[in-house]
């Protein structure tokens, strides 16, 4: 391309506006000048998320101790969840450079088979980011439990099914004493086993200690929780309080073991209702109230950014249907809205690391 | 006459059918090179634990792959390789001198801030 510069330039039509500067169509500069400005927001979040970061320091949760769950396989897979949405985008921003390549041949066929790859994708990122938000706002099963010494702890372990609730003193809705609750006769009110014992933990609802646990209903019902042993139940220290000091991601014996005690403390905080669950705008049971709110706001503006893209995307797609672009004689509009999917792309990769990752 | 100093669009609007071949050749190696990077990249962050001795290089080492892996999105995705070395600095520079004062000024606040690093 370096020739053409040697030639000699009419410069009359330049004045005109026949020449593209930086001989790119004017479509593409923008959408160029856009992104570098979307860019800019993007890149002050994460450093501003940074900047929280680092004043937190300790207190700060760990992307793979926080991000740990699968749908169906439950918990114990550090970071593929978010791995595979990585790999979902990055399958999709190359089925879309695969359509701009197509548009450059004038294969109609191609683009359409291509964007319509690239449109699935993004919907598949966005149902995997709805199931993300739905875990991280209803947390885990143990969640976050305040300790007597004032400290701060999640915890590691695999929490024992509840299997049901044995009527000792009948409510409203419930069956007779010496019954049984399970997830097929609760009330609606309830909603199921897990949500009602979250629900009374939250409330102080729950007396006794592991093993021998009461429950207080919503109708009155007093019933003892039939409920599995945990097992292998850690205490990490998240906030240091007058006798634990915080655990170290790197040194598994600064965790509370249950050799130390880890279950009895942990149901002692339970029914004394010293419990988070999930998060939601105040607090959340991960870390310090600042971590939820740059979640909910950073993969929520990338997740906004992926919607739009899709919308985008579609809009385009029935336009290669119709074949407004083919007459038009170029997929320079392919081209466009494919920089913007890519851009999409780009900004998820900085957040897997910053935000997962690090 | 026939003109080439008008141009209308960008020069790779077009391209044949063996061209075709080369462009999606190279736009499979750069999506085997990311899929490659972002496991390498779990794999790490699931076995390496932070605040462990390793972690810092691991770290940095994050950092520098994920700049890789931005590189290819854009230059080879986006087409910036491909397009008028002006435009591509118009776009790179300002934002890179921009994000690295911003990323300098911030952390160097945090650290004042917060705990000792």
């Amino acid at each position: 391309m370096s020739g053409h510069a040697s030639n000699e330039m009419n410069t009359a039509p330049a004045w005109g506006g026949k020449v593209s500067p930086f001989r790119v169509s004017y479509g593409k500069l923008m959408m160029w000048f856009f992104l570098v400005s979307d860019a800019l927001t993007f890149g002050g979040l994460l450093v501003a998320y940074g900047y929280t970061r680092y004043t937190f320091d300790g207190q700060w949760p760990i992307g793979e101790e926080t991000f740990e769950a699968l749908p169906f396989l439950g918990n114990g897979y550090p970071l593929m969840y978010v791995a595979l949405m990585t790999f979902i985008l990055i399958v999709s921003s190359v089925t879309m450079v695969l359509a701009v390549e197509a548009g450059h041949r004038m294969d109609k066929k191609g683009v359409i088979k291509w964007m319509l790859a690239t449109i699935i994708g993004g919907f598949f990122f966005l149902g995997s980011q709805a199931w993300e938000w739905s875990h991280f706002i209803h947390g885990t099963h143990f969640g976050r439990v305040e300790l007597e010494d004032g400290s701060s702890a999640i915890v590691k372990g695999h929490f024992g099914e509840i299997e049901s609730f044995e009527v000792i003193e009948p409510g409203a809705h419930s069956p007779a004493a010496g019954e049984l609750i399970t997830n097929d006769n609760i009330s609606a009110e309830e909603g199921d086993l897990m949500h009602a014992f979250q629900h009374a933990a939250v409330a102080g609802h729950l007396e006794g200690e592991a093993g021998n646990l009461k429950i207080h209903l919503h109708d009155g019902t007093v019933a003892k929780v039939n409920k599995k042993a945990d097992k292998n139940l850690q205490l990490l220290i998240k906030e240091p309080g007058t006798k634990y000091a915080v655990s170290l991601p790197s040194d598994e014996s600064t965790r509370i073991s249950e050799e130390e005690g880890s279950v009895n403390m942990y149901y002692a905080a339970l029914t004394k209702g010293d419990v988070i669950y999930g998060a939601n705008m105040e607090q959340n049971e991960y870390g310090p109230q600042q971590y939820g709110q740059f979640f909910f706001f950073i993969t929520g503006f990338h997740g906004f950014h992926v919607f739009s893209g899709v919308v985008i995307n579609i809009i385009i797609f029935l336009g290669v249907l119709k074949g407004i672009y083919h007459k038009r004689g170029h997929y320079e509009m392919v081209e466009k809205t494919g920089l913007y999917w890519h851009f999409v792309d780009l900004v998820w990769v900085f957040v897997f690391t910053f935000f997962y990752l690090i | 006459m026939e003109r080439d100093d008008v141009y209308e669009y960008s020069l790779d609007t077009h391209h044949s059918e063996e061209e075709g071949k080369k462009v999606r050749k190279k736009i499979w190696f750069v999506t085997l090179l990311l899929t490659v990077v972002t496991a390498v990249e779990v794999a790490l962050g699931a076995m390496v634990k932070q605040g462990s001795d390793m972690w810092t290089t691991v770290k940095v080492l994050f950092i520098v792959l994920t700049l890789l892996k931005a590189g290819y999105i854009v230059l080879t995705f986006m087409h910036l390789g491909d397009e008028k070395k002006v435009l591509k600095w118009i776009i790179l520079l300002p934002y890179i001198i921009f994000i690295i004062y911003l990323m300098f000024i911030s952390f160097t606040e945090a650290t004042a801030v917060g705990p000792e690093m």
